[in-house]
């Protein structure tokens, strides 16, 4: 490649403005052939906007978009297809129901006698597949396929259409750590292949482990750009943030008071009335993290609600301070002192089209000083949101804004800033830093600990083994719906803890 | 010109279906300008058309609210027109049951116990959904056949008047709903209504906890909201105001209950509440607009020598570019269409 030859791609002088907000103020931006660039941010720093303008979903207030050296105008996907550039969403774009042959050559059908020719479509899928290391069934119907593999059946698709810019956006976030490690080597694949390959992500580890150029992104802006091997993960977490962050939690121990929940022989069902926990023990003393670690589906979705009432009890108790609470509804215990922050803030947390005031009161708008009488106080309402916007630094701070235009970690900001706000006697946190970037995590998981210090009992759920093994002052291994271990955290074997997850047993 | 987004929809949409109406009226070989001008002299030129089209429009109000607020809860009320021939019914059997109330007394009591008996018809509804799971449209629909076929026995077997029409008698005089002048008082009373929705929506902690379970029912279900109790008792305030509107009509245009006199009212609700885009205050323009069509139809047929269909052809254009708001976006602003098609994913739910 002679160093006068054009980039594949270049974004000069990019701004986009959404009302008020300036998602994306004068960016530069270049991508060069058969390179992995990752796009590095935290969530609302702008990088999903500066690719949906690359991938003519937007169009820049200002600026201009160069392929291959040549200013191009793109106003709609197609556009950016036909000039060879290819996107991976977050959200999948595919038909559920139809086969990945079929998904993948949608648009672009090969056909026969004006008939599609699927046999065509599934040896086309094969090849590409073989040639990438992305094998795949063409004849599975996408709906029964896990997320990786519906991942790939996207990248299929994009490259089915031959293109040679790949931009993913945050492809990782709904893999699991073998997934991971599989897709960063087919990225690199692919690269070799002679693919721009734009990948974001807010993961450190992935940055240094796969790209080749890194791009941070801050408030809209770019604000430096690195190699890893002139770089460190703590370099680039600052450069992401604008400050110095402690990517490891310091924490003292806990001293851990009386038990505050107590969950005895408890049975609960699933949504498929089977039996999804099997007779739980285990109880949460107050000034003290109970984490609770396990893979995905082996009773911690059902554990919670059965805590905060969502999910009735078969069996067992559950008692806070001695009372018993199962069978409550919710409300009753919310009121008791059982704080939820849910594992899914979009579906129970908050309501999107409600404003950041609003969802912080969304448990408690019928009560003094919320409303009197059945009828709503709005300015009770706007000075607790103020307050709790500021002490929860929920950015943008407008709280007449709907939730749903908050970025991810600002929401789950606006979710724990509630819960915790109500001053519990216990926080279930289900998955609390899902999702969210560095900064956040770091903000939460701060609060988790002073919230525990200040005597607050905390069951932590989440399916990150390091959140669970970071935070947590007992670790509760959850298997098959029982819990095959509970025991301090101080010195855990990291790897016994893994084959109890994988196995219920350690050896 | 922010104010002017809400509204942008519905007035193009009213402006292209005028539009095209007049393109009809010239292929049908009449002259649109007579026509429209025979409209506007049917429903605006004087006292009486104008209070005419204010009675047209009371009924259309009140079974626009009663879509328009079940829709806020994320219900569907197709049983608008069965809550309303109860609620009809009702306010008659109380204005001719009784004799000798003041009317102070007795007007508002028919109109209580026809709203009440609405509020019945749909909480029956917003029981069986809460309890069974049954969906409110299929209920709906089908309590209107029960609905009807009660209220055309009642009128014709326990509550007939004497001769042989089956109708009620005419209620008292003390449970009529005047007019004041052109005025119709029952106009009044549906204009109270909106606001009272508006201000219940928008500002009490029911109000809160309806918007909340239509807009996402499992996060109101995690803040302690019984979707169960909202769901019956939107449904409840649903029928509430389409029995009102039908009482409205009974006390105040019809001075009985006739079956067959209230056809179609109930359904014009779904029309009125779409065009208002569920919004209570709007359901009143959007009530008036299509009282005044309805009350100036006849004129046109008179003076322009126009079928009155054309204006249920008109209100149906109205309703189809309401419904499609795509169509009048790409009139109203070329330039953000690539914005309003974000693309939203297949798999991502």
């Amino acid at each position: 490649m002679s160093v006068a030859a054009p980039p594949a791609l270049e974004v000069l002088g990019v701004t986009k403005r959404f009302g008020d907000v300036l998602a994306n103020e004068d960016v530069d931006f270049r991508v060069e052939r058969g390179r992995v660039h990752a796009l590095l941010g935290e969530n609302g720093a702008g990088k999903s906007t500066l690719v949906n303008i690359i991938f003519g979903l937007y169009r820049a207030d200002s600026g201009e978009v160069r392929r291959n050296g040549e200013v191009v105008h793109l106003n709609g996907p197609r556009d950016a297809i036909d000039s060879r550039i290819g996107m991976v969403h977050q959200h999948f774009q595919l038909v559920p129901v139809l086969t990945v042959a079929e998904n993948v050559v949608l648009g672009n059908e090969p056909t026969r006698r004006g008939v599609v020719d699927l046999d065509e479509a599934a040896s086309v899928v094969r090849a590409l597949a073989e040639r990438f290391g992305l094998e795949i069934d063409p004849w599975a119907r996408v709906e029964d396929l896990p997320i990786g593999l519906q991942q790939r059946v996207e990248i299929l698709r994009a490259l089915f259409r031959e293109v040679d810019i790949l931009i993913l956006d945050e492809p990782t976030a709904v893999l699991t750590p073998q997934e991971t490690t599989h897709l960063l080597g087919v990225l690199r694949g692919l690269a070799d292949t002679g693919v721009a390959v734009v990948f974001i992500t807010h993961k450190l580890r992935e940055v240094m482990a796969v790209a080749d150029d890194i791009t941070v992104m801050r408030r809209g802006k770019v604000v430096g750009s690195a190699v890893p091997a002139e770089t460190d993960e703590a370099s680039l977490a600052s450069m992401m943030v604008g400050r110095s962050v402690e990517l490891s939690l310091e924490r003292t121990p806990a001293s851990p008071g009386d038990k505050v929940l107590t969950i005895v022989d408890l049975v609960v069902n699933d949504d498929r009335r089977s039996q999804s926990l099997n007779g739980i023990n285990l109880d949460v003393r107050a000034g003290e993290v109970v984490g609770v670690a396990g893979v995905e589906g082996n009773g911690q979705r059902e554990l919670v609600e059965a805590i905060t009432g969502l999910r009735g009890v078969v069996s067992g108790s559950i008692t806070l301070e001695g009372v018993e609470i199962a069978g409550m509804s919710p409300r009753q215990i919310s009121t008791m002192g059982v704080s939820h922050i849910p594992e899914d803030r979009e579906k129970f947390g908050l309501i999107g089209a409600h404003t950041v005031a609003d969802n912080m009161v969304l448990n408690r708008y019928h009560q003094p000083p919320y409303s009197r009488h059945g009828i709503r106080s709005p300015g009770a309402v706007e000075d607790n949101a103020e307050r709790l916007v500021a002490e929860f630094d929920v950015r943008p701070s407008n709280i007449g804004a709907m939730v749903a235009t908050l970025s991810g970690g600002n929401k789950q900001k606006v979710v724990a800033a509630r819960e915790f706000s109500h001053e519990a006697k216990v926080m279930v946190a289900a998955q609390p830093t899902r999702g969210i970037d560095i900064g956040n995590i770091e903000f939460i998981h701060r609060r988790l600990i002073e919230y525990r210090d200040a005597g607050m009992a905390i069951l932590l759920v989440s399916a990150e083994l390091d959140e669970v093994l970071g935070l947590a002052d007992r670790v509760a291994v959850i298997y098959g719906g029982q819990i095959v271990a509970i025991e301090s955290a101080d010195g855990i074997d990291r790897d016994r803890v893994g084959r109890l997850m994988l196995s219920g047993t350690d050896n | 010109m922010r104010w002017l987004k809400p509204v942008a929809v519905p007035l193009i949409a009213v402006g292209l279906a005028l539009g095209i109406g007049a393109i009809i009226l010239a292929l049908s070989g009449a002259n649109p300008i007579e026509a429209y001008s025979a409209l506007i002299d049917g429903s605006l030129s004087s006292q009486k058309t104008i209070g005419r089209t204010l009675e047209k429009a009371t009924p259309l109000i009140m079974g626009g609210l009663a879509v328009a607020f079940a829709f806020r809860a994320g219900l569907f009320n197709i049983g608008g027109q069965g809550q309303l021939v109860i609620g009809g019914i009702f306010a008659a059997a109380v204005g001719f049951g009784f004799e000798g109330l003041p009317w102070i007394i007795h007007a508002p009591l028919a109109l209580a116990v026809g709203a009440l008996a609405g509020a019945a018809w749909g909480s029956i509804a917003g029981v069986l959904k809460a309890t069974r799971g049954a969906h409110e449209v299929i209920t709906t629909i089908m309590l209107n056949f029960v609905a009807l076929n009660l209220t055309d026995w009642l009128a014709s077997n326990p509550w007939k008047d004497e001769g042989i029409l089956s109708r009620t008698p005419a209620v008292e005089e003390s449970a009529v709903i005047p007019q004041w002048g052109a005025l119709p008082t029952g106009f009044l009373v549906a204009v109270a209504a909106s606001i009272g929705c508006w201000y219940l929506l928008e500002r009490t902690t029911l109000g809160f906890e309806i918007r909340s379970v239509g807009l996402n029912g499992d996060a109101a279900r995690y803040a302690g909201i019984s979707v169960k109790r909202i769901v019956v008792a939107t449904m409840a305030i649903s029928g509430f105001l389409a029995g009102a509107g039908g009482a409205i009509e009974t006390q105040g245009v019809i001075g009985r209950y006739e079956p067959g006199f209230n056809a179609g009212l109930g359904f014009n609700g779904i029309t009125i509440a779409l065009l208002a885009r569920n919004n209570p205050i709007g359901v009143i323009p959007a009530a008036l607009l299509i009282g005044a069509m309805e009350a100036g139809g006849s004129m046109m047929q008179f003076n322009a020598d126009v079928s009155p269909e054309i204006t249920d052809i008109i209100e149906a254009l109205m309703l189809l570019f309401v419904a499609t708001p795509i169509v009048v976006r790409w009139f109203f602003s070329r330039q953000d269409v690539a914005e309003v098609s974000i693309t939203s994913g297949w798999g991502s739910s």
